[in-house]
């Protein structure tokens, strides 16, 4: 393992901005696989599950599995500065690093950041962005891909090689176009989106999933060696699904105190309850939601209180 | 007469509301006019603009010919809690256009905002700048701009007309939804954050007025400011911190500045020291100019539009 730092910025009244990168295998060899940790000052799981790859590589490592002739390189932090002080957002101008991409060398301060950040994983032929979403919720662990031409279906075929129940593509609105996952493969990379459970708290059991699924893909890329998958996880059989297909249940008429009587994962079946609205004042109920389908739940709303016109659950529906 | 035009419950016993103030003049076959603001809580000129707009339009109503609908605050929560965007929600007002009744709220909101504009003649969207720069006021359209669009704009009297792919009206933006829809709109830049120019926004409403004039809305009296630059993004140098540190300006806003000034410094309270002198490319103008200092890396200390001397 060699660990270095991929950028540095310095910042007035604290320690310089350093982005540390750890690299794994040959390094001379072929650029195979670049791992994006948090973009933004909230995703501790995301932060977590790098520095748990980090750790699970440099074993690999030690112990021969890593390729003579491939690299990896994991980027468990690109925005320490902001995941220090415990905002979301860059601190000084709120700027979200994760929509600064491509980004611009001599640009405003997270261009600069995303510009470095982009020079050095775009040199990799795969890409791997640990994300979180813009809600408060958890996710059925999942890998997600931009569709966008036909780097993109060669993606969504090697992306059942995570093992990870579902891979949902989605096709870009404008409001993406300044992702890394989008620029990315813009670039030529197979840019992959891994989400799981949580973003701002620990979640241990999602995270083993999601390093899990990381080593398999590594695997089956040879980056590692067969008997590396040994230390994983059962895989899934992988199901495709179009973002489009998901059900939403969101609060049509009401506001208030959200209670939800399932987890993500679950089985529901069509007509099931799911979740209530109740008023804020008495708890009386003012909305019953109900599984228009039958399906598993794939997103659920964990904020408690809740307002109109939100999305509480999406379910995955059975093929 | 008030009415609302988006509402949407929050969780203890209150609504987010979204309300327009119609005005119709004598013809009610005239044109319809709407004036946006209010889209990020911590940018306030536009709220003086609303009510000085709406006060002259009451005070005359004969002149009125057609119908302005004011928009003063698409972000009721974000400004009346000083935050930018709106609380709760990561998403960016400004690039949620053109909405989604099927979205969260924040999309909801914006689609019935939209939909609600559509069909006006003309749309004027009032931006100020963040808490940190200070602008002239200007109007900020797309690269290639129509010649209809810039004709439009200089009604309006801006100091300058910036033709540059900016974020406001390349990429999803109101501007550009609108536009694509047929509802001629312009960007207007102005002031700085969490402040209010009376003088700026007069010049504005007084802009907005002779706008409302050329398309046969207004009969009254308006007042013209000298015919705005017109400028390409190549003609503006964009001055940008190269180091972190106290940015002390040696110059004003709307100064004329030589080749080779010195605009500022980026001074080190800690060690007493000037870590760098930032001085201009170009003779020019600095219609953009720093005004917190604290700075980072690529914070924007000002910007200077060319001219040649």
């Amino acid at each position: 393992m060699r660990s270095g730092v991929v950028y540095q910025m310095d910042v007035p009244y604290r320690e310089p901005v350093r982005i540390r990168g750890f690299e794994f295998g040959n390094e001379r060899g072929a650029r195979t696989c670049a791992v994006v940790g948090s973009t933004r000052g909230n995703e501790v799981q995301q932060t977590f599950i790098c520095a748990r790859l980090v750790a699970l590589l440099a074993n690999l490592e030690r112990e021969g599995m890593i390729s003579a002739n491939k690299s990896v390189l994991v980027i468990p932090c690109i925005n320490p500065f902001s995941m220090n002080v415990q905002q979301r957002f860059w601190p000084v101008d709120r700027a979200d690093v994760n929509r600064s991409f491509p980004g611009d060398a001599q640009g405003g301060t997270t261009e600069r950041i995303a510009a470095a950040i982009l020079r050095v994983a775009q040199t990799y032929e795969h890409g791997i962005q640990l994300c979180s979403f813009n809600q408060q919720g958890d996710f059925l662990p999942h890998v997600r891909i931009s569709h966008q031409g036909a780097i993109s279906d060669l993606s969504a075929t090697i992306a059942r090689d995570f093992g990870l129940p579902y891979v949902v593509t989605r096709v870009p609105s404008a409001f993406d176009e300044m992702t890394l996952n989008y620029v990315w493969q813009q670039h030529g990379t197979h840019a992959f989106s891994l989400y799981s459970k949580a973003t701002d708290r620990i979640d241990k059991g999602s995270a083993q999933l999601v390093t899990d699924a990381v080593l398999r893909y590594l695997v089956a890329r040879d980056i590692l060696a067969p008997a590396a998958i040994k230390a994983t996880g059962p895989a899934s059989a992988s199901e495709l699904l179009h973002e489009v297909d998901l059900v939403d249940l969101r609060t049509r008429r009401s506001a208030g105190f959200l209670i939800t009587t399932v987890r993500v994962g679950d089985r529901v079946r069509k007509g099931q309850k799911l979740a209530q609205v109740l008023d804020a004042y008495d708890t009386h109920v003012l909305e019953t939601l109900q599984a228009p389908v039958d399906g598993r739940v794939f997103f659920m709303r964990t904020d408690s209180l809740v307002q109109q016109h939100m999305v509480v659950l999406r379910i995955a529906p059975d093929a | 007469m008030k009415q609302t035009v988006f509402s949407a419950m929050l969780p203890i016993g209150e609504s987010l509301v979204v309300q327009k103030n119609r005005m119709r003049g004598t013809r009610r076959d005239g044109p319809r006019i709407a004036v946006v603001t209010g889209m990020y809580g911590d940018e306030l000129e536009g709220q003086f603009v609303a009510f000085e707009l709406a006060r002259r339009l009451n005070d005359s109503p004969g002149d009125l010919r057609g119908t302005v609908d004011i928009y003063p605050a698409l972000n009721p929560l974000g400004l009346s809690s000083h935050e930018h965007g709106v609380p709760q929600f990561d998403i960016d007002l400004e690039r949620t256009f053109p909405g989604n009744p099927d979205g969260n709220l924040t999309e909801v909101l914006a689609d019935a905002v939209f939909r609600d504009i559509l069909g006006a003649r003309a749309c004027v969207v009032i931006h100020s700048s963040d808490a940190y720069v200070r602008e002239m006021t200007q109007v900020r359209i797309d690269e290639s701009p129509t010649t209809d669009l810039v004709d439009l704009a200089s009604l309006l009297n801006p100091q300058i007309i910036w033709a540059r792919a900016a974020l406001s009206t390349s990429g999803p933006s109101l501007a550009r939804a609108l536009n694509a829809r047929g509802c001629a709109t312009v960007v207007v830049e102005m002031g700085a954050g969490m402040s209010v120019s009376k003088d700026s926004g007069s010049w504005l409403v007084e802009g907005i007025l002779r706008l409302m004039e050329r398309l046969h809305a207004w009969a009254g009296s308006t007042i013209a400011l000298p015919y705005p630059r017109v400028v390409r993004g190549g003609n503006v140098a964009v001055l940008a911190a190269s180091d972190p540190g106290l940015f002390l300006s040696y110059v004003g806003h709307g100064d004329r500045v030589r080749r080779g000034d010195v605009v500022g410094s980026i001074v080190n309270p800690l060690e007493g020291t000037i870590t760098s002198e930032v001085r201009t490319p170009c003779n020019g103008l600095v219609f953009s100019l720093r005004t917190y200092p604290v700075v980072q890396p690529g914070s924007l200390l000002a910007r200077i539009l060319e001219e040649e001397r």
